[in-house]
């Protein structure tokens, strides 16, 4: 397939739970600006290779990696890549909508407040610039001051969506952001993915086919560690290559 | 079958019930005889006297010396374990790796197992010593290394509780931080330690009802003297070391010198009934609910 730009490499990447090899040389470029949606039946790697991207990986006792990470032709596994500088480049959204317990505001400034931005005007419009991004300011924009857990699942996993965008990375990976939520929190998360995606490159982890079919450009099937298929969304789910891909893909398995 | 039943359940129910019936009977003793002293002492003298010298021939009986020496022990033993409680408890939840975590923290437990007495005569013939070659006003018997050995004593109760509280945060909140870019620092600070508050509030409250509580470190090593003073350097004498004094003296039972020990206690069980209650509302009403 043909990557006009790409953002974010793999290349020959293993990973290692302990004695478990849970990724099998992996080769992949993902374009800039673009959405690529990894699907595959549990336990296959995709979160494990998502979370490798703003090493997230790294606090778990035993993993380790063999192979490179690049983002922008960078390797970011090198001894001299700081991991909170990385991470505020490489934002996350995780399965469980996670805001921490603090007011709104507080939440969506936290990636601010942590810089050591004190300015109450950035701050502020930051707020709410990243709320509007993430299509949630209508909704909390007079209750900015009230707890984040008193929100509903799909207006904290915007919110949470928001504290990510307010740190303003150019990679958002999201892992399975929609499988906690009601239908009509997904569409409306994943009409957001679409209008993210002008600005940043987007890879989400999902479960759902339909999902995968609406959101992305570029979708890759992985199965027990390794990358079977990847290619543009469209043409994967109408003309699947491998018999794997086109198993899961109709619902035989997974 | 019924029968031994029947035995079981009784003896269950018995032993429930002489728990319960030894607090009320304690409660009882220390109740009746509070009153008897206070039908003789105004309970406005007992509060509002700057001095405590029942056992003099000019009695005075102001319980607020005795308050003063008990407050400041505690001030300075939590002043000690809190920060000292806290730093363990984040280093073992954000820094160390489980192994080590495994390791060290029954090893910290140790701490809360040597007995008080022991802490009192380390104070007395160790701690004090050492702060007398750089503080030169230090008296033999203070505040100063009684509250400090105390600290010690309940580090590992601020340390323990806390790491529990902080490591019931769920891991999501962790990796949210993380995943913002947080240093392990900003995490443990910013997040975790605030996510956990009421845990960590409850240990201290708990570590500070068991500082009040304290007797023996105090008894051996602050001295004997009620004093109404903040003053840290000098002899003191808190709740618990007064009736420690009355009890193994020659007071006789049934005198007025003989109750004020029950009025002593009775104040002590209010201070430390009403933190433990405290810090059961606290973990009710302030529980983060996360699911």
């Amino acid at each position: 397939m043909n990557i006009k730009h790409s953002k974010l490499e793999a290349i020959n990447l293993d990973a290692y739970y302990g004695d478990f090899h849970a990724l099998k040389s992996i080769n992949i470029a993902m374009e800039e600006k673009a959405v690529t949606a990894f699907i595959g039946p549990s336990g296959c790697g995709k979160s494990t290779f998502l979370r490798t991207f703003n090493r997230m990986n790294d606090y778990i006792d035993g993993f380790r990696i063999e192979g490179q990470i690049l983002l922008d032709g960078r390797d970011i596994y090198t001894d001299d890549v700081r991991v909170d500088e990385l991470r505020k480049e490489v934002g996350m959204v995780f399965q469980k909508p996670n805001p921490f317990p603090k007011t709104i505001y507080e939440n969506v400034v936290y990636g601010l407040r942590i810089q050591g931005i004190k300015d109450k005007k950035i701050l502020q419009e930051t707020c709410e610039k990243s709320l509007q991004q993430a299509a949630l300011w209508n909704e909390v924009k007079d209750k900015l001051d009230k707890s984040a857990l008193a929100l509903s699942g799909g207006q904290q996993q915007r919110l949470c969506i928001a504290r990510a965008l307010a740190i303003q990375p150019s990679v958002i990976l999201m892992d399975e952001p929609a499988s906690a939520l009601d239908p009509i929190s997904t569409a409306k998360i994943e009409d957001l993915i679409y209008e993210l995606k002008k600005d940043y490159t987007i890879v989400i982890v999902t479960h759902n086919m339909q999902q995968a079919g609406r959101v992305s450009d570029h979708t890759a099937f992985f199965y027990m560690g390794e990358l079977v298929e990847y290619a543009k969304t469209k043409t994967m789910f109408t003309s699947p290559k491998d018999t794997r891909t086109q198993n899961y893909i109709t619902g035989r398995f997974g | 079958m019924r029968v031994q039943e029947k035995i079981i359940e009784g003896l269950l129910w018995l032993s429930a019930a002489i728990t319960i019936l030894i607090t009320v009977s304690i409660i009882w003793v220390l109740l009746s005889e509070s009153v008897l002293f206070f039908s003789e002492v105004s309970i406005v003298r007992f509060l509002t006297e700057k001095e405590w010298t029942p056992l003099f021939a000019e009695k005075k009986f102001g319980i607020m010396p005795l308050v003063a020496g008990t407050f400041l022990t505690t001030v300075i033993a939590i002043a000690v374990a809190l920060p000292i409680g806290l730093t363990i408890a984040i280093y073992l939840n954000e820094y160390a790796n489980a192994r080590f975590k495994t390791f060290i923290k029954p090893l910290l437990e140790v701490l809360a197992t040597i007995p008080t007495v022991v802490y009192g005569f380390f104070a007395l013939t160790v701690v004090t010593p050492f702060l007398q070659s750089f503080i030169p006003g230090l008296a033999g018997f203070n505040a100063l290394s009684a509250g400090i050995v105390m600290g010690i004593m309940i580090i590992p109760m601020i340390s323990s509780l806390s790491e529990d509280a902080i490591s019931a945060v769920p891991r999501s909140l962790r990796e949210a931080a993380y995943g913002m870019g947080s240093t392990r620092l900003q995490t443990a600070f910013g997040v975790m330690v605030p996510a956990a508050s009421s845990g960590i509030l409850v240990s201290v409250i708990l570590a500070i009802s068991r500082a009040v509580g304290e007797t023996m470190i105090v008894a051996i090593a602050a001295g004997q003297q009620p004093r109404l003073t903040l003053n840290p350097l000098v002899p003191i004498e808190t709740i618990t070391t007064y009736i420690v004094q009355v009890s193994l003296g020659d007071v006789p039972h049934g005198s007025l010198e003989y109750r004020t020990i029950f009025a002593a206690g009775m104040t002590l069980f209010v201070f430390t009934f009403l933190l433990n209650n405290l810090s059961f509302w606290i973990k009710k009403k302030y529980q983060e609910k996360y699911d």
